[in-house]
């Protein structure tokens, strides 16, 4: 068993909007390192909402209230006086829909290198550049088109785009937020292929929502249900022997629990068909 | 560390700039509310006296004639408008019209909502010299209208689009026509549509550029249609340029009437729009 | 019997049915009718002013009236130099002024503001546009005058009453903000969370999101957003009309007294419209505001998709 760099102790989020909502009830875990951990349960079970206060970017919206901590190595990342770009440097994060910046792709990957300053000359901003793409596979398909905006990618293209930004930085933790779900078959596959490659080298916590994918990429997967954790074990003994009744529920039925799953994340992503005028 | 000072060095520009403009916007009511207010509220009669036969001299009587003139010019104006900006963006959104049409209209939509209101005075007035008429009421509600209306079609138009396509849908699906389908659009948009005829209306009563040389900058009471007539916005401007304190110090207490009116309509407007927003699927407020 | 009852059913209901028809028919005539509308009072506009400015245009040649200073329509001299000049002059001071300031301010309404301050400010912001603007001009002369007139112009070496280009560009800057606030803060606050998310996610800092992420992606909104603020200045009326000081001459100075185009109507359309030759002088001011409102509307169509196409995330 390697060692954990990222822990979280009784982690608890509370969002003070309108309506009061406990999207996380304490939640204690490890990230062992070098390995991908999957986050896997229903939909608005807190998948989300932990993946994100995992490096602060929960913060972004108004009226959310944590409580418990989270550390890095040895550093907390809420009890400090580091600012949170630092911090947010070292725990990457992907969102869910493949967002490409408003720049051309080489200036996508080399954003965040251009903004910590790391790097002494063109030449080497140019090689990193190269080396992050061919890393997650893109570096053939767009080595002659690096000036475009990186929006003209295909989606899949873009979600590899936004591994590279992120990997750009080398950061010690990376979260990935439901990274296939927005893709179709194909381009999901390419990105996975990425992931398993990447995941030997850096710590992956990956939130989705398919049970295949936990099981094919993860070396440990969490269970998440109602805000509460629920299990969490290596992969294989995951599946193999749920220890908690919930989970065995979960992993045996998973494929209507994944149905139902799906229909609603079409919902939020597919948007209308385009109707005619307008 | 350099990165985090200059971020809040941003951070406290952008919150200095809004301050700014907050602090600049409660100076000019406050100026107006307090300056005005002491001289409309020491004589309110002011506001509904007719003018003298020297009022614009001597400051005798008051300016009724012009709050009558931005009632009559104004309301008119707004209603005629209304109608048109609502059939136009009813024409935009729904099945009658091509995509490639739509965008044609609305580039001309957004040439007229961009042209200068003194451009709807000037042509108004070059019509009333080619038909040898003379400045009046009529023209005033003309100009205005003319004024209002791509300022209504935007909103309304933003309005209709934000109605969500399943009442469309649901709609046709009824077996209606394209009228009632449309028809049922603009009330799901409703909230989004009062709120753009109301500001429409603000936008117009406030307006002096367009009404300067068609209403008449008359200074008797409205007469008639055919008759000139003034309004708030073009007494204002002629009093603040008197020669006579008395006529001036009325510029504050006309300024103060105005003011009130105007706040008053965006309070309604947002009224308005909230109160139905929570019954309307997809009623974005203006 | 009972064929009947359905007959007299069968009836109305048919009847209805061509009723509905009909206003179908009736309402898409009308609706067509709007759809139109809009183009024919844009060419009726035009037509109109430009056949009015016929008579000046067979009389004068078009540069030598843009070039010449001399404006005396009682003298049949018609320079238009000093009222562009004028123009030119308020409008690219007001926008240097009210720009900056504006863009700012949306960024703190649509990036930091929060809960009830953000409804506050963005209340204020919907009043303040909805000033008429003679409440801006009459507010300035008690206010905005004095101060120009006794403390800035003397402090920067010039004297003058108050009245002026400066004046008339600084009150002009306040009524346009508001407008270009309101624009700018829709588009930024239309970008999805994740073009944030992302760049936060990789360390950036706040500002740098705003600045090279959330600035660009908002670019082509915002760029509406001034272009509206310009067009505003640049016809504005009833403010330069109360402040500027109305001379015809060539400024020498911010502070100098001066004459914009809609200025040039305002001033001599009353006395003046006897004398044929001045009304379609003036006439042909209105028609050159339209023409350079259109091309810049025509303008900022090109560059707005360029910046679409440029910097879309």
């Amino acid at each position: 068993m390697t060692d954990a760099v990222l822990t979280t102790d009784e982690l608890a989020v509370t969002y003070t909007g309108n309506r009061e909502v406990e999207a996380l009830k304490g939640v204690s875990l490890e990230f062992p390192e070098n390995q991908l951990t999957a986050i896997i349960g229903p939909s608005g079970c807190g998948k989300s909402t932990l993946l994100k206060s995992l490096n602060r970017l929960h913060e972004i919206q108004p009226n959310v209230d944590i409580a418990g901590n989270v550390v890095l190595g040895d550093q907390s990342i809420y009890n400090t006086d580091e600012p949170t770009p630092e911090l947010r440097k070292r725990i990457g994060y992907v969102p869910q829909t493949p967002t490409a910046l408003p720049l051309s792709i080489y200036e996508n990957v080399a954003y965040g290198l251009k903004i910590h300053g790391e790097y002494d000359s063109k030449a080497e901003l140019d090689d990193q550049v190269e080396h992050y793409l061919r890393k997650v596979n893109l570096w053939d398909e767009v080595e002659d088109r690096l000036e475009t905006p990186g929006a003209e990618l295909s989606t899949g293209q873009i979600q590899r785009l936004c591994l590279a930004r992120s990997l750009a930085v080398e950061p010690e933790v990376l979260l990935c937020d439901e990274v296939t779900s927005a893709l179709d078959p194909i381009s999901a596959e390419q990105v996975e292929a990425t992931l398993e490659e990447l995941k030997a080298e850096y710590t992956i916590v990956m939130v989705t929502h398919s049970m295949d994918q936990a099981k094919r990429l993860a070396d440990t997967v969490v269970f998440l249900y109602l805000g509460e954790l629920v299990e969490t074990n290596d992969t294989q003994s995951f599946f193999e022997n749920p220890q908690h009744e919930r989970t065995q529920e979960f992993v045996k039925g998973h494929t209507a629990v994944e149905y139902a799953d799906t229909e609603s994340e079409s919902d939020a992503n597919a948007g209308e068909p385009v109707a005619p005028n307008r | 560390m350099d990165r985090y000072a200059k971020q809040r060095l941003f951070s406290a520009l952008a919150k200095g700039s809004a301050a700014l403009v907050v602090a600049v916007m409660i100076l000019v009511v406050a100026v107006t509310i307090v300056r005005g207010g002491v001289v409309f509220l020491t004589d309110p009669a002011i506001a509904f006296t007719p003018p003298g036969s020297r009022y614009m001299l001597e400051g005798d009587g008051g300016f009724l004639h012009a709050v009558l003139g931005s009632v009559f010019i104004v309301g008119p104006a707004t209603l005629v408008s209304m109608t048109l900006a609502v059939s136009t963006a009813i024409y935009l959104q729904s099945d009658y019209s091509s995509e490639r049409f739509s965008d044609v209209v609305n580039m001309f939509l957004n040439v007229l909502w961009g042209t200068p209101p003194i451009v709807y005075g000037v042509f108004v007035l070059t019509v009333i010299i080619a038909v040898g008429a003379q400045t009046s009421l009529f023209f005033g509600i003309v100009a205005i209208a003319i004024f209002q209306y791509p300022i209504m079609t935007r909103y309304t138009d933003e309005a209709l689009r934000s109605a969500p396509d399943t009442v469309r849908e649901a709609t046709y699906g009824l077996g209606a026509t394209r009228f009632e389908t449309a028809i049922m659009t603009v009330r799901a948009a409703l909230p989004g549509v009062i709120a753009g005829v109301i500001m429409g209306f603000a936008r117009g009563i406030g307006d002096a550029a367009t009404v300067l040389f068609t209403a008449g900058r008359s200074t008797n009471m409205p007469g008639g249609l055919f008759e000139p007539s003034t309004t708030l916005p073009v007494l204002i401007f002629d009093q603040a340029m008197s020669f006579n304190a008395e006529v001036r110090s009325h510029a504050y207490a006309a300024a103060f009437v105005l003011i009130v009116v105007v706040l008053g309509l965006i309070l309604a407007s947002k009224i308005l729009a909230g109160r139905y927003a929570r019954y309307t699927p997809g009623g974005r407020h203006s | 019997m009972s064929e009947s009852i359905e007959s007299t059913e069968s009836n109305t209901k048919r009847s209805r049915i061509g009723r509905r028809l009909r206003i179908e028919r009736l309402s898409s005539y009308w609706l067509g009718g709007a759809g139109y509308f809009a183009i024919a009072l844009f060419v009726l506009i035009v037509l109109t002013l430009l056949y009015q400015s016929a008579p000046l245009l067979s009389e004068y040649s078009i540069v030598q009236m843009l070039t010449s200073s001399n404006w005396d329509p009682a003298q049949n001299e018609f320079g238009f130099m000093p009222a562009i000049v004028g123009t030119i002059y308020v409008t690219v001071l007001s926008m240097a002024m009210g720009t900056p300031i504006a863009i700012f301010a949306a960024i703190y309404i649509a990036e930091y503001a929060e809960g009830r301050a953000k409804t506050l400010i963005g209340s204020f912001i919907d009043v303040l546009a909805a000033i008429p603007s003679v409440i801006f001009g009459l507010v300035a002369l008690i206010v905005v005058v004095p101060f120009v007139g006794d403390y800035l112009a003397p402090a920067v070496g010039s004297s003058a009453t108050g009245l002026g280009i400066f004046t008339v560009s600084l009150v002009m800057a306040i009524v346009v903000t508001p407008f270009m606030i309101s624009l700018s803060v829709e588009s930024l606050e239309a970008l999805p969370d994740e073009l944030r998310e992302s760049s936060l996610g990789v360390g950036a800092t706040k500002w740098e999101t705003i600045r090279i992420v959330l600035l660009r992606a908002a670019g082509p909104g915002i760029f509406s957003a001034i272009l509206l603020g310009f067009g505003r200045v640049f016809g504005a009326t009833i403010v330069p009309a109360m402040l500027i000081g109305g001379q015809t001459q060539l400024p020498d100075s911010p502070f100098a007294t001066g004459q914009t185009l809609p200025t040039l109507i305002v001033n001599d359309f009353g006395e003046l419209m006897s004398l044929p030759l001045t009304q379609s002088a003036l006439i042909f001011v209105g028609l050159m505001l339209v023409v350079v409102v259109w091309l810049f509307n025509f303008g900022a169509m090109l560059v707005r998709s360029r910046l679409q196409r440029r910097w879309q995330y």
